[in-house]
Formats: C-alpha cells, structure tokens, sequence
C-alpha cells in the first residue's frame, strides 16, 4: 500500500540547535505508528512539520504525494482539512462550548447544513462517550473528558491521517485505556492512518501497529511492537524497560 | 580601542525595531490574504457574531470610560485657559480653543491612550492566553487561518468604532467646557454653539477622523502581534501585554507627533 505520509531526510534546525537531523518516516492508511522518544527530543515538531506549521531546513513531507512545505497557503488549509490533530493538552478554544469547538471546522470550511452539523456532533459525542456535554465550557471539563472532546473535534472532519500529541499523557489509567481505546476504534472504522507520539510504554504498545524510536533527532528503530520490545538497539532496551542504566542517562549526564 | 558597546546597542535596538515593524506590516498583510481566501469561497471574511461582540466591547463598552475622561480634561482645560484669558477680558476664545483642540488633536489622542489601555491590552491578554494554551495553533492546524479568525474581527471592530469613540470623547469634552463657561464665564448655550460652531472647520474633523481610523489601526495591530508572538507561559502573557500598551501608547504619539510636523512644513 502507498504511503499516506512520507518523510524524506528530514533535517530541523533551530538556530546552531538541531532538532532532527535526516527523519525518514512513511505511514500508510489503517496504520498506527507510535513515534517514541525522550522529552524534547523533537517527537511533537516531528507532528507541527507534518501539519506544515513548520518548515524543514532540509528534506521533504509529503502528503498523499503533494510536499506540504513547497504549498502556497490556501492548499496547505486545505490538506489540513485532511489531517486530525490531537493536541498534548486538547487546545480546545475556551471561549466556546463542546457544541461549538466541534462544529467550528464543519461551520468555518464546509457548507454542511445546521441540521446535518447537529446531527454529526450528536454521533461524535456518542463516539467518545460525552453525551449531554454539549453547552458546557473546556474549563467545566476534567483533563480526560477535554481530551475526549478533543479527539471528536479533529474527528468530526473525518481525517484520513490523525496525528496525536501525547494522548494519555497525565491521565489515570482507566482514563487513559478509554483514550487508547478511542484512538483504536476510531482509526479501524475510519481506515485512518496516525501518528502517536507518547512515552507512556502501555498506550504504545497497545495503539501502535509500528513503532520507532527518535533519539538525537534521528530513527534509531522502526518496526512491528512484539520486534520493537524485543529489540537489541541500547537505547531502545532501556527506553522500553525504564532503565537508568544506559546510553540515555549517559546522553543526559555528558557535558 | 574606542567603546563600540553603545554603538552595537543602537544597532541591535534598531534591528529588533525594523524586525517588529516588518512583521506587524506582514501580519496585515497575512490577514488580508487570509481574508480573501475564504471570501473567494463565498464566505463572510469573518465571523459574524465574533466581529459584532468584538464591536460591542471595543466601542459601546468604551463609551463611558472615554466620555468621562475627556469630559474632565475639557473642563479641567476650560478652567485654566478661561482664567487666563479673562484677565486679557478674551474668555469668549475657550468655546473655540477647546474646539480645534479636541477635534484636531486630543479627541484621537486620548481616545488612543484609553483604548490601548482598556481593549489593546486585552487583546494581548486573550491572544497571548490562547497562544500558549496552543488554541491559536489549533485553529491553524484546522486550516481555518487564525489571522482571518481571531484577529481581522478585532483589528476590523477597533478601525471602524474608533471615529465614533472620538466623536463621543469631543462631545463628553464639549460639555464639560460648557458648563465651566456657563457657570464660571457668563456664556449662554446659544453663545457657545456659535462660537463652537465658527471655530469648528471641516478640515479638522476629517483629520480628526483619519487620524483615529490610523490609531485604531496602529493599537489593533500591536496588541494583536504582542499577543500572537507571546513566549514564555503566564510571565510571558504579562509581559507582552505591558509591553502592548507601552508600545501602542509611544507609537501613536510618535505618528501624531509626524502627522502634526508634515502639516505644519506643509505648504500652504
């Protein structure tokens, strides 16, 4: 199956500090890959590049064939249109209700009528299990609940590519399987393709199909979960296992 | 080795200057271009009901604040230049004085002054908030362009309210003008509406005008970049907002300033 989105040598650049040095990633529909690494270590860019908020110093995304960092700005909305995002902390606009953070997209960028725009966010709510939570406000919700909330919003445009930051991330652990779940079915019945990135070992191995390992700004490891866990690579051992014996601690302790 | 230091200083405060300036020049432009996408698409440049809030709070929310401020500076004015004159027995000149001064120059200032400081900043504030909290990048991420959404109904609500807020602000300092002639100086209100009206040329009050619609432009945009480019989590939403207000004060009393210096070397 052809890739729904590809990275081509990707190379980040903040100044003299470099993020990602030579990414090569693909993602094919129906495909979960989990994109693990160490806190900063340049997982979440790896996502805002994808969604062409930001540029590559070097190398290509591509997205279902078109490179996002060459698009003149009315394409790039519209691939966005195409792409869910999931965000660390959900994002939702705070000075609108559940109602109108998921009717946004639908109302800004399609000519769906008001009915059928009700209708849909009856079943998206239903999909994540917040029904009745319609006219409340992002702070009358818990962490979990807007998360929820937050993945029927990039939902309700129905994504062929969903991109999460993060998703359990400060969630209990019944909260976080519910989201899991959530990423789960979503992606089996909408046949989407997604890109997780999370430390958090249980949700990885649970959500992905494929897994890689970021580590200095580069994929160190990308393959099936049982393989992934089972891998030889230094890092990747002690990443999975939580050891603080290994190349990581010796990366954070070096001068 | 002369001391370069202050030199380098200079340069680099001039260098973050034209920075700011060539990125609040290309927010506009960015806002427009986003404008014109969705209206190609057959859409309203904005939301409706964003931009009829944004009105509300910008200018009839003003209203009181800017009339009661300029209402006091009209008669703190009218008392001082009337006592004056009255020893010269010209105390009939205050209607006039007050006049040209308010339309021409104090009615767009002071309007400026006040707006930056109640609605500029808290334009800051809520974008600077939302910035950090990734809302801002949200709507981007939706491709629903945040310059179109957030910032255009702000930027278009201040342009078109601040002509009306002066208005108020010349008439709240009229008056208080008035009753300190009526009361202290012995001028009937028929008097005063004559001498208003002789003094009061058209000239003025387009200028007037212009110069509110410019300072409403110039607020608007300053508030909305310094909230926009907030780094830094809470500590960094409070320092833009000062720096909003400080920056959209100065930068209004510059152009008036510039404004005031071209019409003088003007030719006649």
């Amino acid at each position: 199956m052809s890739a729904l989105v590809e990275l081509e040598d990707v190379v980040l650049r903040f100044g003299p500090k470099t993020v990602l040095d030579g990414v090569s990633l693909q993602v094919s529909p129906g495909e979960r890959l989990v994109v693990m690494g160490q806190s900063g270590g340049g997982k979440s860019t790896l996502l805002r590049l994808i969604l062409g908020i930001l540029k590559p110093t070097s190398g290509r995304v591509i997205f279902d064939g078109t490179e996002i960092s060459r698009l003149p700005r009315r394409q790039l909305n519209e691939m966005r249109q195409r792409i869910g995002m999931v965000y660390q902390y959900s994002a939702l606009i705070s000075s609108l209700t559940v109602r109108e953070n998921l009717a946004l997209p639908l109302e800004e960028l399609t000519d769906t009528p008001a009915d059928e725009i009700d209708e849909k966010i009856r079943s998206m709510l239903t999909a994540v299990d917040m029904e009745g939570s319609e006219d409340k406000l992002p702070a009358e919700l818990s962490g979990g609940m807007r998360k929820r909330i937050g993945l029927a919003r990039a939902l309700v445009m129905q994504p062929e590519l969903m991109l999460y930051d993060e998703p359990s991330a400060g969630l209990d652990p019944v909260v976080s399987s519910v989201i899991d779940e959530l990423i789960i079915r979503t992606s089996e019945e909408n046949q989407s393709a997604g890109i997780i990135v999370t430390h958090e070992m249980d949700s990885a191995f649970r959500i992905g199909t494929r897994m890689a390992m970021l580590y200095q700004g580069r994929i160190i490891a990308d393959d099936v979960p049982e393989k992934f866990r089972q891998s030889t690579n230094p890092v990747v051992a002690q990443f999975v296992s939580g050891s603080t014996e290994g190349p990581i601690g010796e990366g954070r302790t070096a001068p | 080795m002369a001391n370069r230091e202050p030199m380098v200083a200079i340069g680099r405060a001039l260098r973050s200057f034209l920075a700011t300036v060539s990125s609040l020049i290309w927010l506009l432009l960015d806002m427009i271009s986003e404008m014109a996408d969705h209206m190609r698409r057959g859409r309203l440049p904005f939301r409706r009901s964003v931009f009829f809030a944004q009105t509300e709070r910008a200018g009839l929310n003003s209203v009181p604040l800017v009339a009661m401020v300029s209402f006091f500076l009209g008669l703190t004015m009218a008392l001082l230049t009337g006592y004056q004159l009255r020893t010269f027995g010209t105390e009939r000149l205050v209607p006039g004085l007050i006049t040209i001064a308010f339309w021409r120059e104090l009615g767009p200032l002071m309007t400026s002054v006040i707006i930056a400081a109640r609605i500029g900043a808290s334009y800051t504030a809520e974008l600077g908030t939302m910035t950090v909290s990734e809302e801002v990048e949200a709507i981007d991420a939706m491709g629903l362009g945040p310059l179109r959404f957030l910032v255009a109904p702000r930027l278009v609500a201040l342009v078109l309210l601040m002509p009306s807020l002066v208005v108020a602000s010349n008439l709240a300092a009229l008056f208080g003008t008035y009753l300190i002639c009526a009361f202290s100086f012995n001028i009937s209100l028929p008097v005063f509406a004559d001498l208003v009206r002789e003094a009061l040329i058209l000239k003025d009050v387009v200028q007037g005008m212009l110069k509110a619609i410019l300072f409403g432009l110039l607020i608007a945009l300053i508030a909305c970049y310094r909230g926009l480019t907030v780094q830094g989590g809470a500590a960094g939403v409070g320092t833009a907002t000062t720096s909003s207000v400080v920056s959209s004060i100065t930068t209004v009393i510059g152009f008036d300033t510039f404004i005031n210096m071209l019409q003088v070397n003007a030719p006649q």
